[in-house]
């Protein structure tokens, strides 16, 4: 077989040439399940824009996104970074972007790790199935972005932006991690929106209504408790019970929430989804050239910027930060590939299930049905704890000195690997922070609950802030117990709720 | 089969209204940089974009978050010498052991968060504290006007800029280029012809052959066009920007010791809208910077703005000093003068009538404009009433009195409105 190119300069019918190769490797030979492809080529600009409306194609306006313009650009213009090769939206069709700077060699890796990659693990893994609806989220965005434009019009813009601050605030709190969320539809969208409007109005109006006239002032005495029982899903909480939104900032705090949505599963696989990609362009790439479709001197080239993307410096490096998803995802799906072909007796100890399997199976399935924190505790095996020498540290505060409570020894493979799959709990990462109750008969403060996990608290700036931000919302005073794992309260924020002329209303 | 398609055309633009409203929302911040940057430039020197810093704090989108405290125990790469149950010292400043990322980007976040205005934007907040119509932001800021001067000749061009002498002159040429290889052979063969005839051999052939080559020769130089379409020439005319003189522009500005800072600042942009619409009209300006306390003197920008005099006034120096400069260096026939005085209103009292005199005999005769603004709170003096007269009958002189930067604008109403009488 010759070469496809050997030059660096890409053109319109060589990435086609690339794309119908490297579509036979992924989706002929090994199988990936990939939704239709769509590569669309953009400059440097237009990649900077999308960055600074988190990548997606459309959305509504908003200065956060100014802001996040106005630094890429910045850093780009110095030279201080440069920008990623490739972004990719979780949408059907799949969308990658292939920028024109790149070199072809370049454009055929984006299209192996974006186009086929990530693709397939939008198309397969459970929390994208559960969570994202990918023919969908364009359409939405644009229902949004329209609805969010006309309600600029009709109530100004700073009414707008500054009830989206406050529901930007509270973004990672608008996800149920328990319940199955519902799809979204444009069509559906339109249609109820409208009916949604009038009917949720009429039942917050219900609610505070049909609260028991207060006869007596002991007010435990058969009090409602409500919510009835905690709820971890803030922003849902606002939209439905805040008895001070109008119809259209319920649908805004909606918009958001479903947003939030969208993007929750994202940050829960960041290793697995990497990881995945970068497994795969780099299982294309060296297929392409057994084949003998690409040159030496591309090779060298894909290496070369395979081997700075998963590039993990050690804790003592100045420019560590923290672990590289790319690394170590990528890192572990070779492992679980060479676990399958090749398993040492360890492996075989560890892994009796997968040890010499088919690695193909075996892969598919580990992408289907896991998330970060699941798959490292399946997967992470003792020679990948030894290759990146992983060790523990505990931190505690009442302690004068660091621990380091585990290392890549017999003793510590498991207690490393449950350490660090906890570390990707998003459960544990962020504070958990629920709603506790409303004071229906009295001043209809809202209070919340955050649960302390070993004693961390919460950083107390920025708690103030978010607060002020939920009183905005809320309407009423705002009130939030950090409680600790004995259930005794020990820290109290508190945000007044503004006086009626600087509501967001 | 992979969709392919190319976006590049499609506009670049997509966050331009995110990046409106990012400076909508930072609009004290950034005035506040403006007005900075303001103050440490020249005047010459404004049209240009500016660097904004706004305080990370400021500008911040809160989330939950762990502070630190409490138990952490993270899992990092790269071990070298630990073993189980070893005991460290806590790095300070909260490093790669403590609290995890969040505690450190805590820790660096006190830097402020930096960008750049472009030219544009950084006019757009200048223009709004003073308070411009729309149409003059434009006027100041749009590109120059445009004026078509001749450019040589071109080959094609509208019937009405055909370049008669040129084309002749080309239609000229090309005959003779086009006629001399037939001249040559024309001659060639009468001289052959007349050697024929004068010579005794029976030539009667060669004879009729030669006359009928002789008389296809001119043939065939008859049928050579007297003008051709490839001979015609257009004027050719170019647009080139507009301003082409020049122009000098006085300062004048009272430094007693009743201007404080504020009330230089205010004079600063003053002249600095001066500057700037002689700017679009004229090709090269000059700037001529007269200070004066009881006495005047000609300095540089930076000892105009910055040295603090103390003492009486009196107006009357400057203007004569100005009438002084234009003598030695401004020709009135080579020059555009503009004028620009600022003052607290403070004077002389004796000198005020003079001033008036000096002003309307021997200054504004040969101004196109003279503007002066009293900055003050307080009641008129004695120069603003000697100003008013001079004013009722002085169609290009206007006069202001600012409290705010929003005022500076009427000064220059007249000006902005007609064009400048070079012209």
């Amino acid at each position: 077989m010759t070469p496809i190119s050997t030059g660096s300069e890409w053109t319109f019918d060589l990435i086609d040439e690339y794309d119908r190769e490297i579509r036979a490797i992924a989706v002929d030979e090994f199988g990936l399940d990939v939704y239709p492809v769509q590569l669309e080529i953009i400059t440097a600009e237009q990649m900077m824009d999308a960055y600074s409306s988190v990548g997606m194609p459309v959305n509504y306006h908003h200065w956060s996104f100014g802001k996040h313009f106005v630094s890429t650009e910045k850093s780009y213009k110095r030279g201080q970074m440069g920008l990623a090769y490739e972004i990719v939206i979780n949408s059907n069709p799949c969308i990658a972007y292939l920028m024109e700077e790149n070199s072809m060699t370049m454009q055929a890796l984006v299209i192996a790790h974006a186009a086929y990659g990530h693709n397939s693990f939008f198309k397969s893994n459970y929390l994208f199935k559960t969570w994202t609806d990918a023919s969908a989220i364009i359409d939405y965005l644009v229902f949004a972005k329209g609805y969010i434009a006309r309600c600029e019009e009709r109530y100004g813009i700073d009414a707008v932006e500054s009830l989206l601050d406050s529901c930007h605030a509270l973004m990672n709190y608008g996800v149920d991690r328990y319940k199955r969320p519902q799809k979204l539809s444009l069509a559906k969208e339109q249609a109820r929106q409208e009916e949604r409007e009038h009917y949720l109005q009429m039942q917050v109006n219900d609610l505070w209504r049909t609260i028991p006239r207060r006869d007596r002032d002991d007010a435990d005495k058969g009090s409602v408790r409500f919510p009835p029982e905690p709820q971890e899903n803030l922003l849902y909480f606002i939209e439905k019970s805040a008895p001070l939104l109008e119809p259209w900032q319920r649908e805004i705090v909606r918009i958001v929430r479903k947003v939030a949505q969208y993007f929750y599963p994202q940050r829960q696989t960041q290793v697995m989804n990497e990881g995945w990609a970068t497994f795969w362009h780099y299982t294309i790439m060296n297929r392409l050239f057994d084949k003998g479709r690409v040159t030496d001197g591309a090779m060298l080239e894909f290496l070369q910027s395979h081997t700075n993307v998963i590039y993990q410096p050690p804790v003592t490096a100045k420019w560590y930060h923290g672990i590289n998803p790319y690394a170590l995802g990528f890192a572990m799906y070779q492992d679980i590939r060479r676990i399958c072909e090749a398993p040492t007796d360890e492996d075989r100890a560890w892994f009796p299930d997968i040890a010499g399997g088919n690695w193909r199976e075996v892969l598919d399935f580990a992408m289907r049905n896991f998330k970060d924190e699941s798959f490292i505790s399946q997967y992470l095996s003792p020679t990948l704890i030894r290759s990146f020498r992983l060790f523990s540290i505990r931190d505690n505060d009442l302690d004068d000195k660091l621990e380091i409570t585990s290392i890549h020894d017999e003793d510590g493979y498991q207690q490393v690997r449950q350490k660090l799959s906890e570390q990707y709990n998003l459960g544990s990462r962020e504070p958990n922070i629920q709603v506790w109750s409303v004071n229906v008969r009295g001043d209809r403060s809202l209070t919340l609950r955050h649960s302390m996990y070993q004693r961390r608290p919460l950083e107390e700036s920025s708690t103030e802030e978010v607060l002020k931000h939920v009183a905005r919302l809320w309407g009423f005073d705002v009130r939030l117990e950090s409680m600790d794992e004995s259930g005794h309260v020990c820290q109290t924020f508190e945000a007044k709720a503004l006086p009626q002329e600087y509501q967001i209303a | 089969m992979a969709h392919l398609i190319d976006r590049r055309l499609n506009g670049k633009n997509k966050s331009a209204v995110n990046r409106e409203r990012f400076l909508r929302r930072f609009k004290a911040q950034i005035k506040e940089a403006v007005s900075r940057a303001i103050k440490g430039r020249s005047i010459t020197d404004i049209d240009s974009g500016e660097k904004v810093s706004i305080p990370v704090k400021d500008i911040s989108e809160p989330q939950f978050h762990h502070g630190q405290g409490g138990v952490w125990e993270n899992v990092h790469p790269g071990n070298e010498d630990y073993v189980r149950g070893d005991r460290i010292d806590r790095p300070q400043g909260g490093g790669a052991g403590g609290g995890g990322g969040k505690a450190s980007k805590d820790g660096s976040g006190e830097d402020d968060f930096a960008f750049e205005l472009s030219r544009e934007e950084f006019m757009n907040v200048f223009f709004d504290d003073l308070a411009l119509p729309n149409l003059i932001k434009t006027q100041l800021m749009g590109i120059d006007e445009l004026k078509s001067v001749r450019a040589g000749y071109t080959n094609d061009g509208t019937p009405t800029n055909i370049s008669i002498v040129r084309s002749l002159r080309g239609a000229l040429a090309r005959r003779v280029a086009m006629a001399a290889p037939t001249l040559t052979q024309l001659n060639e063969a009468e001289e052959e012809l007349d050697a024929l005839i004068e010579s005794d051999d029976d030539v009667a052939l060669d004879v009729r052959q030669r006359r009928e080559k002789i008389h296809k020769l001119r043939e065939r130089l008859a049928s050579i066009p007297f003008i051709d379409p490839f001979d015609l020439r257009y004027n050719n005319r170019i647009k080139l920007p507009m301003p082409t003189s020049q122009a000098v522009m006085f300062c004048l500005m009272d430094v007693s010791g009743s201007m404080d800072e504020a009330k230089k600042d205010m004079a600063k942009r003053f002249f600095i809208l001066l500057y700037m619409f002689l700017q679009r009209n004229y090709d090269k300006i000059e700037v001529v910077f007269i200070r004066h306390h009881t006495s005047a003197v000609e300095v540089d920008e930076h000892d105009f703005f910055h040295s603090r005099e103390s003492g009486g006034t009196v107006v009357s120096s400057a203007l004569n000093l100005m009438r002084e400069v234009i003598q030695k260096r401004y020709s009135t026939s080579d020059w555009n003068i503009y004028a620009a005085q600022a003052s607290d209103g403070d004077n002389w009292d004796s000198d005020s009538a003079n001033c008036a005199r000096i002003l309307e005999e021997q200054l504004l005769p040969y101004c196109q404009y003279y503007a002066y603004i009293e900055i003050t709170d307080g009641e008129p003096q004695n120069l603003w009433y000697e100003y008013l007269n001079v004013k009722e009958r002085n169609r290009h002189f206007a006069m202001q009195k600012i409290h705010a930067a929003a005022d500076i604008y009427p000064v220059f109403r007249e000006l902005f409105k007609r064009q400048p009488a070079s012209r």
